[in-house]
């Protein structure tokens, strides 16, 4: 659960420099030069496309309906006709899996960016003003931190009940704290700096000086926040759907798939159980890979390490 | 010295009281009557005499504020109530079955460990080699792998190796022994579980020690005992790791709170009658006041680990003790 960023300086606007040290600039150019500074990132990067692409696209290239059942195709082996095997209600793994994709990208994405900007403001703003408020939202941010994870959505799904929009408020408030945490910390070093100073002479109102002098520079520490709460939050999500306090059927999803079927059938039919837990495992190993390449470009002290 | 710790010690119970206020919120947010839902789950028709006992029960006709005194006077005393399910005292239930997921917790920390101090050294004394490459894929694929996962694969590897090896496939037995009573069995019931916790919790030290140890390596005083002709060994021993270990410590520390969340799935899989299993059934049985001894409980323990680990550190770092 912990995410290494290091202590930032007051300079962490996400720049990316060549190997002449220029700074590249455009979506494209920017996209090209990590790739081919960070080759180890690149793999995550595909592996995280894949799982993505699958998951947009799982209506159109999905061999069958994930959700129907064909009761003469019960716990079939992997085959032509079935690439994965079928399940105990002879569901094509497959498009389960393609299908699945979806499920974990939704939940991962929304909780990710919802928790990540909500603490982005609750960090940003923290720092900004100080004093009292400071002292106060870091005391309840301490309590909020120390609920693990799991815990905390085991709690708030015992209260709202389980869904894919539950899981998602379930996932997204244990998340919050942990960013504007680190938020905080990159952003009291800026707020030193005497460019906030600067706008401050000039009479800038608050909301200016936040979001255009403060915001932009932790967005490095804050994407690379945010690239590891996707990673988690679809952890989360598989553990919650395996426990049945999470999506429920007949929404596929992967940690759903591994719940009842898979243990049981686990030596008749072990593909059953396999190949989920494949996907869950590649696609946050992509993340987490692409994230780790992230934070050695966008943070130069943690290079090397 | 005794100032910080005694301070230290102090900040532990506006942090408890103040996650105590929160459960007990979160809790009073169930959409609806909890004894409504109570009643109207089993399917059974239910006179205004039952609700009105149940409220009573509970404890919920009375004002907010005297419930949460109520609530932290009697976690104060370890009382937390009956569960709303079996209708036992909620703390004899978690009583039961604490042992066992407590071992579980320490023998992933052990087998953690173990595992992540020396591969981390060595990635971090090899890096940019093969042996780097490795540990450090061994170390995201821990951080990236669920452990229920893991748990169900382990189980279908013994069954397969036990079936190719005996003729027969071999289960772990599920009804717990305590460790001084069968010592074989309590391993081979708590083994596995441990291993599929720690792999994860080894995964993230390891990568602590590895960033840890290349940043001492970095340091003068390495440099300073390599130049005065130190013998490797000791330099990596007596001058890098020792160093190397505070952050390590910290990060073993603040897992071990998540490593409770890990139990969570882990029994479920190995279908161990631990505190994690109990809280899947309380969420699922909707016994709020189950749930909210079980969240209490593990959050204790996080900041009691918390301030242990807080403790150590000012002991291991003459800075903090000092300062």
């Amino acid at each position: 659960m912990t995410i290494e960023v290091a202590p930032t300086t007051a300079t962490t606007v996400p720049v990316l420099l060549d190997e002449q040290g220029r700074t590249v600039r455009g979506l494209w150019g920017v996209t090209i030069t990590f790739l081919r500074r960070q080759p180890v990132g690149a793999i995550g990067m595909v592996l995280v496309l894949i799982f993505g692409l699958a998951g947009i696209f799982a209506a159109w290239i999905a061999p069958y309906n994930p959700t129907s059942n064909d009761f003469a195709a019960m716990t079939e082996a992997p085959s032509w006709a079935h690439w994965l095997g079928t399940d105990q209600l002879g569901r094509d793994l497959l498009s389960r899996i393609l299908f699945g994709a979806r499920t974990a990208f939704i939940v991962g994405m929304t909780s990710a960016l919802v928790g990540g900007f909500s603490g982005l403001v609750i960090g940003v703003a923290s720092a900004y003003f100080g004093g009292q408020l400071d002292l106060w939202l870091q005391r309840v941010l301490d309590i909020v931190m120390a609920f693990p994870l799991i815990i905390m959505a085991l709690a708030v799904v015992s209260i709202f009940g389980t869904g894919v929009q539950n899981v998602i408020v379930a996932i997204t408030i244990p998340l919050i704290p942990r960013c504007a945490r680190i938020v905080r910390s990159s952003a009291l070093a800026i707020r030193e700096v005497p460019y906030v100073d600067a706008a401050r002479a000039l009479g800038y109102g608050h909301t200016r000086i936040i979001m255009h002098h403060m915001v932009p520079n932790v967005m490095g520490p804050f994407l690379v926040i945010i690239t590891a709460f996707v990673g988690q939050a679809i952890l989360a999500e598989a553990a919650l759907s395996y426990l049945g306090l999470g999506v429920q059927e007949p929404v596929p999803a992967w940690g759903l798939m591994l719940q009842g079927g898979a243990e049981e059938y686990a030596s008749t039919a072990p593909w059953i159980a396999i190949f989920p837990g494949l996907a869950i495992m590649l696609t946050v190993f992509g993340i987490n890979l692409f994230g780790d390449a992230l934070r050695d470009v966008l943070d130069p002290k943690m290079r090397d390490r | 010295m005794y100032r910080y710790i005694i301070s230290r010690i102090l900040l532990v119970f506006p942090t408890l009281i103040g996650a105590a206020a929160l459960v007990f919120l979160l809790m009073r947010l169930v959409p609806g009557d909890i004894c409504l839902v109570r009643l109207g789950s089993g399917g059974t028709s239910f006179t205004q005499q039952a609700l009105a006992t149940c409220h009573a029960e509970i404890g919920i006709d009375r004002p907010w504020i005297l419930q949460f005194f109520d609530f932290i006077w009697g976690m104060a005393r370890l009382d937390f109530g009956k569960s709303m399910w079996s209708g036992k005292p909620v703390i004899m239930e978690i009583a039961t079955r604490f042992p066992i997921s407590l071992e579980v917790a320490i023998m992933a920390t052990i087998i953690a460990v173990v595992i992540a101090i020396p591969l981390g050294t060595i990635s971090a004394l090899k890096q940019n080699t093969w042996i780097d490459l490795v540990v450090r894929t061994f170390s995201i694929a821990g951080l990236a792998t669920p452990a229920f996962w893991l748990g169900i694969v382990s189980i279908l590897i013994v069954l397969d190796v036990t079936q190719a090896v005996f003729g027969h496939p071999w289960m772990p037995p599920i009804d717990y022994v305590p460790l001084w009573q069968d010592p074989i069995r309590n391993l081979s019931i708590v083994m596995l579980p441990a291993l599929t916790i720690g792999y994860r919790y080894a995964a993230v030290s390891m990568r602590m020690t590895r960033s840890a140890m290349l940043e001492v390596l970095r340091e003068d005083y390495i440099r300073t005992a390599r130049a005065k002709g130190l013998v490797r060994r000791l330099i990596i021993n007596r001058h890098a790791l020792k160093n190397a270990l505070l952050p390590v410590v910290t990060v073993i520390g603040i897992e071990f709170a998540f490593l409770l969340g890990g139990l969570v799935v882990t029994e479920q899989v190995f279908n161990l009658n631990g505190i994690g299993r109990l809280m899947v059934l309380s969420v699922q049985n909707q016994d709020y006041t189950l749930t909210q001894a079980l969240v209490m409980v593990v959050v204790t323990i996080a900041v009691l680990s918390n301030l242990v680990v807080d403790l150590f550190y000012a002991w291991l770092d003459p800075r903090i003790r000092l300062a």
